[in-house]
């Protein structure tokens, strides 16, 4: 079982698709299909048969609706959709970014701000301080879920009797709700009661209540990086897992007969082999990350202060709670454009890596 | 590893790299299920032995935690509840236990309702809106067809809370705040990108020669959809669609900002569960265990779909 990989997803379209077989074209040019495939069927030549004795009108008639007219008919609901609740509120928000509309104050007087909005978002120091929270949320989770995720992908690739079943308990927690793991978690973390705070205490010796995971400055940070990576690990572990299942056999076997070492091996065939698939889940995960909301909210809420505010929440506040809509308006864009433009330069690279 | 001692093959472990391997993933998995074990034996416990140090592994279960997630109670005197008749269930019997009387139903049951309509209503439109437009996409020339496909997606990028908030204008302007409606049709823009992606990638699998083999025979280009596409499609439709439902069934965000009493999911109101004089842990517990039930119905169905779903399609087993 070889995993195929594609990078379509992100970016610009990095593949064109594959040039048109006969399918998209009319019901009559079929016959151009098997003059391109060598490896016409009889059910092909019967097509060409059928076709070249058969008047277009009558194909025509055979096709009812014409297929561009079924093309059209099956992708516009979507497209609508997609414009309606989507895109139109994407560029209401724009608009609004130039106002100082307040949505608990629908009939003041809208005024137009021009800049002003992103001005004040850009050199507001609250909203720093969340961008560099968010940031370190980022780095620390992507970090420790890449170097657990690989390893644990790494020893089920070793294949043990039972692999299968253990992979798929694994991967239980990153199906869950995050608001619901959020909110059990904080029941976890209880500075006298919880199970987590019992653990570390019955293990390193200090008394559990002596420290507070969602409570403390210097901790909070961290009981939310230790949830999320609970949470997500099994999802770099199985991309990973991917990545190790796509490295065919016969390249460990010619470094075998070259007499490589298992610790060359794994540096010159296993890591730059799976790094385009490792660089797919940290690709995800930050983006995933970077916009985290659920979780973060349910756990400490951006508190004790706001040390744990990251920036979907620095925008709930803003938006939700200080009405300033116009401004956040401004912040939700900037945010967009910032992860817009962070994953089309990542996946570059990643296509970079992957024509190596 | 020599590989004079390998049996297969040079590049099968040997047993004690096997035995490794097996014994340090057999210990993450177990650890890593601890907290899911812990809220399932809470749910079990009594409001006592929920907070009790040190935590208690072992306990007498009782149902009281299942029995106040569904119950609103009131606090009478021990004469009235001795004047009551015989209880009722057993519900009935832990409440009065306690010195209360059940008083009504509580909200958990409407909300776990409204989870289930809005999960099944946007999974719905969302697979039946996306088989179309995958099979647009697959087998048509689409004028601008990457720049479409590539929008769909961008359009899940946005960060919730910044979509969140002209929905929410919008949504108070047409009326559809705290609606099932609202939410339906927001849940299933939110996912019509992973369906056309992932059915894209289905419908690409099966061979266009069977439909065109069916419209020699007269079919016409509908009617080969229907009876020879489809049928071929199931298994990548129905992973589609538990894909989605358990996006609409988790999802927090929108949930909580866009709704507030009748069409409030159940992820907003779980965390709001609280009983006298602070969290009522065990309920909180026995809400949680009903709801991730399901889920981990889901994902052992799905086990052998997840690496694609979750990377829309771009890693394929």
């Amino acid at each position: 079982m070889k995993e195929s990989f594609d990078f379509l997803p992100v970016g610009r379209p990095a593949r064109k698709r594959p040039g048109g077989p006969a399918a998209e074209r009319r019901f009559a040019n079929l016959k151009v299909k098997s003059v391109i495939n060598s490896d016409t069927t009889i059910l092909e030549k019967s097509a060409k048969h059928a076709v070249t004795s058969t008047p277009v009108s009558l194909a025509r008639r055979i096709g009812g609706l014409s297929d561009r007219a079924i093309a059209w008919l099956f992708i516009t609901p979507t497209i609508a959709l997609l414009l309606a609740i989507n895109i139109f509120p994407l560029i209401w928000a724009i608009r609004l970014s130039f106002t100082n509309y307040r949505a608990n104050r629908p009939n003041a007087v809208l005024e137009n701000v021009g800049l002003q909005n992103y001005h004040r978002v850009l050199t507001d120091s609250d909203i720093w301080i969340a961008m560099q929270t968010t940031a370190h949320f980022v780095f620390w989770t992507i970090l420790l879920q890449t170097l657990i995720g690989f390893s644990l992908a790494y020893l089920i690739d070793r294949k043990f009797r039972g692999h299968a079943f253990w992979t798929t308990v694994i991967l239980i927690p990153m199906m869950l709700s995050p608001a619901v793991v959020g909110n059990f978690w904080r029941f976890l973390y209880q500075p006298q009661i919880g199970l987590f705070n019992y653990i570390v205490s019955y293990v390193t010796g200090v008394p559990p209540s002596s420290f507070e995971m969602l409570g403390s400055v210097s901790l909070a940070p961290w009981s939310i990086i230790i949830v999320d990576t609970w949470m997500w690990t099994p999802y770099v572990m199985l991309i990973c897992l991917a990545g190790l299942r796509s490295i065919p056999d016969y390249i460990y076997e010619a470094a075998e007969v070259d007499r490589a070492s298992a610790w060359r091996q794994f540096w010159s065939i296993t890591i730059p082999m799976a790094l385009p698939f490792i660089m797919l889940a940290v690709l995800f995960r930050g983006i995933e990350n970077f916009k985290m909301f659920d979780m973060v909210m349910l756990l400490t809420g951006g508190g004790p202060g706001s040390t744990t505010e990251v920036a979907s929440i620095t925008l709930k506040r803003e938006a939700f709670e200080s009405w300033r809509t116009g401004r956040a308006s401004a912040f939700a864009i900037i945010l967009f454009v910032a992860v817009f433009g962070l994953a089309n330069v990542y996946v570059k690279a990643l296509n970079k890596v992957k024509q190596r | 590893m020599s590989s004079a001692t390998s049996a297969h093959s040079v590049v099968e472990p040997s047993a004690r790299t096997k035995r490794i391997a097996g014994i340090i993933v057999v210990l993450y998995a177990v650890i890593t299920m601890v907290p899911l074990a812990w809220i399932f034996m809470t749910s079990f416990k009594s409001p006592p032995d929920s907070i009790s140090y040190p935590p208690k592994v072992v306990f007498t279960p009782t149902l009281e935690g299942y029995c106040n997630l569904f119950t609103t109670r009131t606090r009478q005197t021990p004469e009235y509840i001795q004047s009551l008749g015989p209880p009722q269930s057993i519900c009935d019997e832990i409440t009065r236990g306690r010195n209360m009387v059940i008083a009504g139903p509580s909200n958990y049951w409407p909300r776990f309702t409204n989870s289930m309509v809005i999960a099944f209503g946007s999974t719905f439109l969302a697979v039946f809106l996306g088989t179309l437009a995958a099979y647009g996409f697959s087998r048509f020339r689409v004028p601008l067809a990457d720049d479409l496909l590539f929008f769909i997606l961008s359009t899940r990028m946005m960060p919730p809370i910044a979509v969140a908030i002209p929905i929410y204008l919008m949504y108070r302007e047409l009326g559809l705040s705290d609606t099932a409606l609202g939410m339906i049709l927001l849940y299933t823009a939110v996912n019509i990108s992973l369906a056309v992606w992932l059915l894209k990638g289905f419908i690409d699998e099966i061979p266009r020669e069977y439909e065109e083999a069916a419209m020699i025979d007269g079919y016409t280009r509908l009617q080969a959809f229907r009876k020879v596409v489809l049928p071929q499609a199931t298994t990548g439709i129905a992973a589609t669609a538990i894909f989605c439902l358990i996006f609409a069934w988790n999802e927090y965000a929108f949930a909580v900002l866009l709704t507030s009493g009748s069409a409030q999911t159940a992820p907003p109101f779980i965390p709001t569960i609280i009983g006298e004089g602070g969290m009522d842990w065990p309920a909180v517990a026995a809400g949680t265990t009903i709801f991730l039930v399901p889920i981990l119905v889901f994902t052992i169905l799905l086990r052998n779909q997840l690496l694609r779903g979750i990377t829309f399609g771009a890693v394929r087993k």
